[in-house]
């Protein structure tokens, strides 16, 4: 087994020295490491502005009539908390994962094209900067986050702005992707084959196929709302043979894959986590691969479950409705295979077990809701109702936030070198999922009884779920710094943290020093039999 | 060039300015271009600011890499790197066209024929637009831009096919010609390549003047004018970028950078050519023909 | 943090003495009760699912953990038999449940032979309909005192307002067991027209036309909302369809139609 001890060498010396001083190590670093660091930071930032978003929402919510924020302001924090939540939180915080340890997992010296690696992150920065800015001129968006036309047309000075912010979120996607599919592909460590990888690689290598595939057609969909408004096309308007629905179709054509992509990164965390805590290999490897797979497959031909109600034809709305009871299978297949990991397991429950676990019983809940709502004729009651913000939550939320929060504390001390503070660690679990709860069960019910999104005020007979729920909310929120006090403290310092930092846990990530060193891997490990490394040692 | 087995270990540049200064070019052309839509005339100014930082990253980042490629830096492992990135970078641009197709093909098999009253929208048409019948070429049942003229196949349009076809055999003429390390030869056809890419833009332009001026076919054409000019103009666009990517790569087989087993430059170039090529050819049979 | 916990038992409270309305309605028309019992069929196929499979996690999480001393089984690492019991399970079930959606589906969209058309377009943020038939047509606005406390800090509590934000000026009126259908469309944004009562909800596109239809089998008042993002007001313009015996709805027609231009000119001096 190699060791990231590096050996001297003469004829790139570059490699031998460390981080840059300064500012400039930000600005102009090409190690994927610094980046990944660059990418978590900003994503914590954008979880917390967007969450400050939710949070006037719920406050506005909290009793019926209008207590704070005019309507229009309400319909702009809606929009931007999504936008934020979704393309500045989530997404950059999983691309951050993956450039920290999709190189230290398959054994590389780091990602494949480093300078591009550092134009993806720092292109978001701008996007969001040009995004948020339209809060100072006159309104922010407030179309929703889906866009739809004739709606968004009417935004006002805001509209350029959002249009040219999605472009360059996706610029930053597309490049991230890029960079990810080919440093899977192009330098695993000899030994790592395919079917060696962990499934953390492995679904972010699926997950960059669908980021390759479908943001290009937002890029689309929004130039097309960009020439509608000032050059005059006809795309999405019906007098000159277009038609609103058509950029419907386009916009979830990238918009269900999307999905996808914030919640399979998440499954692959919850891959790695739940083996090392249940000291047992992952039960059915290869099906979860091939779970996955189906899973990116499928995504692309259920779109229009999210247009049930536009008026399509029968056939259609029964193709889509078929198809998207299809995905419950493969993710199905997956919730059974993490279950059969614990089985006759010897568990123990650390914080990144502890979100995990939750992550396992709430993504599934939001699951079942998610299912629900593919069955035509009951998404003509749920769709667009409180139901379908219940589900989203469920599975965005708890699913993939708290993926990511558990990949946090599982690699938190490969990355500081430290051990966090675990009690503080298991207050900040337990708060959080009592909060969540909280905050997005009563959803289901105010949904099912009537009460529809987007609107920041409401009938009183949903005053008391309301409450609740913003309450939950705020709760979740304040719950939420615990977890920088956690972070910070465990950067600053605390219990030195071994190499393999947990009870002998499976991967290469776990064969270097921890903190990792600037560099790891100048000498590519020659990876044998995945049994030398994990707890499958001397099975 | 130096050999690029030189090297046995993966090059990782430390720390590049380039990126960076990329980032702040489309700072300045994003904002500037939202400001400009927006009526200030401060706003081209400060586009033309950022697209002049984007030319100087573009040279500066290029510049580094083809000394970096020149010194021998690179192993065979960076240059699968380059080919799988750039390979993926074209998927990605396929993809972009695709939303354009789509929306042509939607307007033109669901939207139109509803509006005409079939499928589950006879009332679509009984009471919004009585009367109008789905056909194509259209701008809508509304008329919207007024009486125009179809572009069709023949003419111009056909002269463009064969002038792409041909490049895209020049273009693989100068590939097979690098290999066997024929210098004069691919300098001949690569420039001849990117002399026919750009009389294929410009002829692409005469078209152009000539339907706005003539044949009153513009973007305001409805959804024909639409899906026309937004793919057309984008596969120029390509077809321009293409051109221009050929033209460096032909500079550079000028001053002797390429070997017969290592010029990545010019094949990424040359894939980038035929997928504009293909497009071509969807957008001939789509758009023009059927 | 105190405050919180205080806060929260006040909502507890208020849940206690809250009229529990925490389900889908069943509603008053034929395929209103099946899309209900569609949907609790699928809410307790979910909940049997639920509870078999965090059953099993949750005897997992009791008896498989170290501290009561299991030791890991580590050589279960796959089983075929196993993957293939639960990819065809959920198949079977899924099916199961496809079949009668089908069905119902197919019901919902069967437009034909109806006993009253009515057109309403949609604006921002208000409902015009427009009976084809009887050459009815009027607007219908959020009643004037749900509007005077919706305003922000308007200091009227909505408790006090009868129906807050679910009444309006004109409703729609309709016979009781006949077969209604409403063509939708707008003349600006996306909008939708929603009745959960009735199981209804369909957008309303500028360009296009939607048909929905419903036969409501009791006399009664019947609230619904504007269900598609619309702009500022979007949780301002709601519908209200008043279900009336067939012989007072043709007195209402006749009334209407006497003044109906009357009525037409007083809707567009308000709008
Ligand atoms: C991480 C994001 C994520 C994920 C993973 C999912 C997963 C799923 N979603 Fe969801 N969805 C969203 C994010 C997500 N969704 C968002 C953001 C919206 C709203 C967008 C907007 O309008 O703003 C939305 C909206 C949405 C709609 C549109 C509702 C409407 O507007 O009317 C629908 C309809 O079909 C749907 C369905 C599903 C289904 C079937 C799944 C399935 O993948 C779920 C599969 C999982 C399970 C089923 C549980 C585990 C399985 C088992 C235990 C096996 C056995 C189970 C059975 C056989 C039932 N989703
Ligand atoms: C990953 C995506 C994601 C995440 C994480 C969240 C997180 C949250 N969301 Fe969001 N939400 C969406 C995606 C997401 N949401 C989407 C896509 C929509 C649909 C938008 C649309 O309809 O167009 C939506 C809509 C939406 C609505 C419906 C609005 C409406 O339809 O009218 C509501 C209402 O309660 C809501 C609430 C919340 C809450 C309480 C959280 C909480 O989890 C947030 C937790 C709170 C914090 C993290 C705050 C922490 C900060 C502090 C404690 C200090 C604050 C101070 C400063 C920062 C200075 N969200
Ligand atoms: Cu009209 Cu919402
Ligand atoms: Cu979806």
């Amino acid at each position: 087994m190699t060791s990231a001890t590096h050996t001297a060498d003469h004829h790139d010396e570059h490699h031998d020295h460390g981080p840059a001083k300064g500012l400039s190590r930000w600005l102009f670093t090409t190690n994927h490491k610094d980046i990944g660091t660059l990418y978590l930071l900003f994503s914590l930032t954008m979880f917390f502005v967007g969450g400050a978003m939710a949070l006037v929402i719920r406050a506005e919510l909290g009793m019926p009539g209008l207590q704070f924020v005019h309507p229009d302001f309400y319909n702009q924090m809606v929009t931007m908390h999504a936008l934020i939540m979704i393309f500045g939180a989530v997404m950059p915080a999983f691309v951050g994962l993956a450039n920290w340890m999709v190189p230290l997992m398959v054994g590389a010296c780091d990602m494949a094209l480093p300078r591009m690696n550092n134009w993806s992150f720092w292109i978001l920065p701008v996007a969001f900067g040009l995004l948020l800015s339209t809060f100072f001129l006159g309104g922010a968006p407030a179309g929703g986050w889906t866009m739809y036309p004739p709606l968004v047309l009417q935004t006002g000075d805001a509209f350029p702005l959002l249009i040219f912010s999605v472009h360059l979120m996706g610029i930053s996607s597309i490049m991230g992707a890029i960079n990810i599919i080919v440093t899977i592909m192009n330098m695993r460590a000899p030994g790592m084959t395919l079917l060696k990888m962990p499934l953390f690689v492995w679904t972010w290598l699926i997950t960059a196929y669908l980021l390759i595939a479908v943001m290009p057609v937002l890029a689309g969909a929004v130039t097309m709302l960009l020439t509608d408004q000032f050059f005059g096309t006809s795309f999405f308007r019906a007098a000159g043979g277009g038609d609103p629905v058509m950029f419907q179709h386009i916009f979830w054509f990238f918009g269900h894959p999307e999905v996808y992509i914030m919640i399979l990164p998440a499954f692959g965390i919850v891959s790695e986590i739940i083996p090392t805590f249940s000291r047992k290999p992952l039960f059915g490897y290869d099906s979860m691969v091939y779970a996955t797979a189906s899973i990116a497959f499928l995504s692309f031909i259920v779109w229009a479950h999210h247009m049930f109600t536009v008026g399509m034809p029968l056939t259609g709305q029964l193709f889509f409705m078929f198809s998207t009871m299809l995905i419950a299978v493969p993710t199905g297949v997956k919730v059974f295979n993490w279950t059969a990991t614990m089985w006759k397991g010897a568990m123990t429950f650390e914080t990144p077990m502890l979100f995990a676990l939750a992550f396992l019983f709430l993504f599934t809940i939001g699951g079942f809701s998610g299912l629900m709502l593919a069955i035509v004729p009951a998404d003509f009651q749920y769709h667009d109702s409180y139901f379908v913000v219940a589900h989203f939550h469920y599975v965005l939320v708890p699913g993939a936030i708290f993926a990511i929060i558990a990949g946090a504390y599982y690699w938190l001390p490969k990355w500081t070198g430290h051990m966090y503070n675990e009690t503080l660690g298991k207050w900040h679990f337990w708060l959080t999922t009592i909060f969540v709860n909280l905050t997005f069960f009563p959803m289901h019910f105010v949904g099912l009884a009537g009460m529809q999104r987007r609107v920041p005020d409401y009938p009183v007979v949903f005053a008391d779920f309301n409450f609740i729920a913003t309450v939950g909310a705020f709760g979740f929120g304040l719950s939420q710094l615990l977890f920088i006090v956690v972070v910070v403290q465990c950067i600053r310092g605390g219990k030195k943290a071994t190499a393999e930092v947990w009870d002998n846990p499976h991967g290469l990530e776990w064969t270097v020093p921890s903190p990792a060193p600037y560099h790891t891997f100048d000498e590519p490990p020659e990876v044998g039999d995945l049994a030398e490394i994990g707890p499958l040692k001397g099975t | 060039m130096a050999d690029a087995h030189a090297q046995d270990k993966y090059y990782v540049p430390h720390g590049s300015k380039w990126p960076f200064v990329g980032t702040v070019a489309f700072l300045f052309m994003m904002g500037g271009v939202s400001a400009w839509l927006n009526g200030s005339d401060l706003g081209q100014w400060f586009m033309l600011v950022g697209v002049a930082i984007m030319v100087y990253m573009l040279f500066g980042w290029f510049g580094t890499v083809i000394d970096e490629s020149e010194n021998g830096i690179y192993n065979n492992q960076v240059d699968r790197s380059f080919r799988t990135g750039m390979s993926w970078f074209i998927f990605s641009e396929v993809m972009f066209f695709a939303a354009f197709f789509g929306a042509l093909f939607y307007a033109r098999s669901f939207v139109l024929p509803w509006l005409d009253g079939q499928g589950n929208n006879f009332f679509t048409n009984l009471l919004l637009w009585t009367g109008f019948e789905s056909e194509w070429p259209s701008n809508g049942p509304a008329g919207v831009g007024g009486d125009y003229e179809v572009m069709g196949p023949l003419g111009l349009p056909l002269i463009n096919t064969i002038i792409l076809l041909t490049s895209s055999v020049t273009v693989t003429i100068a590939h097979h010609a690098i290999a066997e390390g024929k210098r004069a030869i691919v300098l001949a056809f690569l420039g001849l390549t990117v002399l026919l890419g750009f009389i294929f833009v410009f002829l692409q332009a005469e078209e152009y003047i000539h339907a706005y001026t003539e044949m009153n076919l513009t973007l305001e054409t409805g959804i024909y004018g639409s899906t026309f000019f937004m793919l057309t103009g984008f596969h120029g666009m390509h077809v321009t970028l293409g051109a221009i990517i050929l033209l460096v790569v032909w500079i550079r087989v000028l001053r002797g950078h390429f070997t017969p087993t290592s010029h990545f430059a010019f094949e990424a170039g040359a894939w980038y050519w035929h997928f504009v090529d293909v497009v071509w050819l969807g957008l001939y049979i789509f758009v023009y023909w059927l | 943090m105190k405050r919180l916990i205080a806060l929260f038992l006040t909502g507890v409270a208020g849940v206690a003495h809250a009229d529990w309305d925490v389900n889908m309605p069943v509603g008053v028309t034929e395929i209103s009760k099946e899309v209900y019992d569609l949907h609790m069929l699928i809410f307790w196929v979910c909940v049997v699912i639920a509870v078999v499979v965090f059953g099993a996690m949750i005897y997992a999480l009791i008896n498989h953990r170290k501290s009561v001393g299991a030791v890991p089984a580590k050589d279960m690492v796959h089983s075929t038999r196993a993957e293939i019991v639960w990819t065809i399970i959920p198949v079977v079930i899924l099916v199961a449940m496809a079949v009668p959606a089908a069905e119902t589906l197919v019901k919902m969209e069967d437009t034909r032979n109806p006993d009253v058309t009515i057109k309403a377009t949609a604006y921002q943020w208000k409902w015009h309909y427009e009976y084809l038939d009887q050459e009815i047509d009027f607007y219908s606005n959020l009643d004037a005192d749900s509007n005077a406390a919706r305003q922000l800090g308007s200091g009227i509590d909505p408790e006090s307002v009868p129906h807050y934000l679910l009444n309006v000026d004109n409703p729609v009126v309709v016979p009781v067991g006949a077969k209604i259908r409403v063509l939708l469309t707008s003349n600006d944004v996306l909008h939708a027209w929603w009745i959960p009562e009735f199981a209804v909800k369909k957008d309303a596109i500028p360009g296009f036309i939607n048909e929905i239809w419903f036969r409501a089998e009791e006399v009664g008042t019947f609230r619904g909302v504007c269900a598609e993002l619309c702009g500022q007001d979007h949780g301002f313009m709601p519908i209200v369809v008043e279900v009336r015996p067939a012989e007072e709805f043709a007195t209402w027609v006749a009334a209407n139609q006497a003044e109906g231009d009357e009525q037409q000119r007083l809707a567009d001096a308000v709008n």
